[in-house]
């Protein structure tokens, strides 16, 4: 059921959970919806305040928000269960959420504190939680991919019927440890979903000024792939594309290819202006925000103002604790810096 | 003791870990049919099946990528990258994902895998087929780096590296996959960091590894005819290397020789000879030397290709100057 992972995640978080008042009798499809809606608020904000605390200086690093793409990942983590892989990209906050994990866990880690989710060593490019099946963000363009097709494999050799989810973005497409996987994927028929987020821009340069061919369908066609567009704004759409695609992933219909468009209404970094780019085309865009779309579904299905504002405001709520408690949280220390490198010629090795 | 090549012996102890352990695998290309450029997994695919002795595309970038996945999510590959030229085709996998996941991830996620590439010369296979990389894979924090140079310890070593939580880069070596040797007919498993000393002496400390040690083994015996005693210390693993029993000889003997077929600008051997000038300068009766390949691109024709091969007589005369008598 969609949201279930999300519950499990609050319920293990260092701060109260965010409460969600589901209306009685709500139906199952406007609940479903509601729960997607909750999800890409809490990414949204606690990404407004991830953007706010790395242009303070409270952030190290690199930040890469994952504002306006936040249906994607919503709608497609809901069709994931506990058996099921995700691995990520930089942008890789929005997943991490959606897969379940603990927002206020991702924040201490983002602060570099003791109790973050990788212990305060990976930061937000290295964000990972495996116990809820989140293979990593990764610093490295399309690496992800890789690791996403070899855990399908393992998955296949120990027998389970997990789906992976491999999600990169459109500059992704070029590099070629992406394609080798397209083909390895088909080759070996593993139970991988790629998901292109196509958000327009690779770093600080429009994709399609440095990309061959017709298009991310095709190429992914070319690999025998089948692969379907979808408005990544959408999450309804999403969620209901992506989850025709994973159910039939699952009975072995082999890989398949999902192109998420959407477009990337920040900069590529949250210190990144993109002064490349008129306030115009930005505004357009800003005005198909999946969060907005889905509160007017919401709205439509007779959700109202006091439902949507509270949700809000616990949300908010929510993150500007998480914020207080990263701050107040302490540095890892010596006795972290020294662990987790290897076993055989650990930093304490006797030699 | 059973007689078996250097090939069969890694096949042996291969086999022996698949039987034993279901989330063993190996992956790379052509090890189906040909069973793998040295028939070091002939009629492994037979017994084992294709899913798990896995043909591969050439896509070495997600023959590593992948296995860094199979790996987080509970198997146990081996990567089979052919040449360690190819090694660096997947340089980034192994580097930034393998090595890394496990602290990235604050302990996490591990990628408990072998990475399989030959090292070395071997008959005219020119600039691109016979680099020996080993010092690229010391310098990473996360790996661990081994190079057997006897039958007996590939089958030890390899199945100690299959067994390891940390991703090995193990590094046969191509010259060394027919030699024959004796092998323990019982199980045997090494443990990963501890050298092998093949002769005891009480004159110089001879430190190598791979087929270098051959080399110096003959230079030894060439040595002994001259009066020379030195001790042989066969490395097997370079991170960590085994620093306790190269003090302990040096500690002895006063004088260090560390000899190896790689270049010698920035070869491991610098590593060698830097931390023993820090920790146990006190104990060196002479300056310690170190000797390999010069740093030019190994070359097609034989007499060049020779010029970078480590040889017994490079070695004496290395040895002989350390003496004092060069």
């Amino acid at each position: 059921m969609a949201g279930s992972r999300s519950d499990a995640a609050f319920e293990s978080a260092h701060l109260e959970p965010i409460t969600v008042t589901t209306q009685p009798n709500m139906d199952p499809e406007v609940e479903r919806g509601f729960r997607h809606f909750r999800n890409m608020l809490t990414i949204r904000t606690f990404e407004e305040a991830v953007v706010k605390a790395r242009l303070a200086g409270a952030i190290r690093g690199s930040v890469h928000p994952y504002i306006g793409e936040e249906a994607i990942a919503v709608g497609i983590c809901a069709n994931l269960g506990d058996e099921d892989f995700v691995a990520s990209y930089h942008r890789g906050h929005g997943h991490t959420i959606a897969r379940g994990a603990d927002p206020a866990a991702m924040m201490l880690e983002l602060y570099g504190r003791k109790g973050g989710t990788c212990g305060g060593k990976g930061g937000s490019m290295h964000v990972a939680d495996i116990s809820r099946g989140m293979l990593g963000a990764n610093g490295v363009i399309g690496d992800g991919v890789t690791i996403a097709v070899g855990a399908a494999q393992a998955a296949k050799l120990l027998g389970k019927d997990s789906v992976v989810v491999a999600f990169f973005g459109d500059g992704g497409l070029n590099r070629g440890p992406v394609l080798e996987s397209f083909n390895w994927a088909k080759t070996f028929d593993l139970p991988v979903l790629f998901v292109c987020e196509d958000n327009k821009f690779a770093s600080t340069t429009r994709t399609k000024t440095v990309t061959a061919g017709p298009g991310p369908v095709a190429r992914a066609a070319g690999f025998g792939l089948h692969a379907e567009t979808v408005d990544g704004n959408d999450v309804i759409a999403v969620d209901q594309l992506s989850g025709e695609m994973i159910g039939k992933i699952r009975e072995g219909a082999g890989p398949m290819f999902l192109h998420a468009v959407t477009y990337r209404v920040r900069g590529h970094l949250a210190t990144d202006p993109a002064r490349y780019r008129r306030p115009e085309e930005v505004l357009r865009h800003t005005l198909l925000d999946p969060i907005v779309r889905c509160e007017a579904w919401l709205r439509h299905h007779d959700i109202g103002d006091e439902v949507i504002d509270r949700e809000k405001k616990n949300a908010e709520d929510y993150i500007v604790g998480a914020i207080a408690a990263a701050e107040a949280a302490p540095f890892p220390g010596v006795a972290e810096f020294i662990a987790d490198v290897q076993d055989i010629g650990a930093p304490t090795w006797p030699a | 003791m059973a007689r078996m090549t250097y090939s069969e012996a890694a096949k042996l102890a291969l086999a022996e870990e698949m039987r034993r352990d279901p989330t063993v695998w190996a992956l790379g290309e052509d090890l189906g049919p040909e069973g793998g450029v040295a028939g070091q997994y002939r009629g492994l695919q037979a017994e084992f099946g294709p899913q798990r002795i896995v043909d591969t595309p050439i896509s070495e970038s997600t023959i590593m990528g992948s296995a860094v996945g199979a790996a987080a999510a509970g198997t146990r590959p081996v990567v089979e990258l052919r040449y360690c030229d190819f090694g660096l085709c997947a340089a980034d996998e192994i580097v930034n994902q393998a090595a890394k996941i496990r602290y990235m991830t604050g302990g996490q996620a591990r990628a408990p895998l072998v990475i399989r590439q030959t090292i070395g010369i071997r008959e005219g296979l020119a600039a691109q087929h016979s680099q020996s990389t080993e010092a690229i894979w010391t310098h990473i924090p996360g790996l661990v780096a081994v190079a057997p140079s006897t039958p007996a310890d590939n089958r030890a070593l390899l199945k100690a590296a299959i067994r390891c939580d940390d991703p090995v880069v193990y590094m046969e070596h191509k010259e060394l996959w027919t030699i024959e040797g004796e092998v323990p007919e019982e199980e045997t498993v090494d443990e990963l960091g501890r050298a092998s000393v093949w002769r005891e002496g009480s004159d110089l400390t001879i430190v190598s590894w791979s087929t270098a040690v051959h080399a110096a083994d003959a230079a030894c015996r060439e040595l002994a005819e001259k009066g020379i005693e030195a001790e042989l210390i066969d490395l097997r693993t370079l991170y960590p290397w085994d620093k306790e029993r190269v003090f302990e000889s040096v500690e002895k003997t006063g004088r260090l020789l560390v000899t190896h077929e790689s270049c010698r600008f920035m070869g491991f051997g610098a590593e060698i000879l830097a931390e023993t000038a820090e920790e146990m300068f006190g104990a060196l009766k002479t300056p310690p030397i170190r000797i390999g390949a010069p740093r030019i691109p190994i070359p097609f024709s034989e007499p060049l290709e020779n010029l970078c091969r480590m040889t017994a007589p490079r070695v004496v005369a290395a040895a002989e100057k350390l003496m004092g008598h060069g």
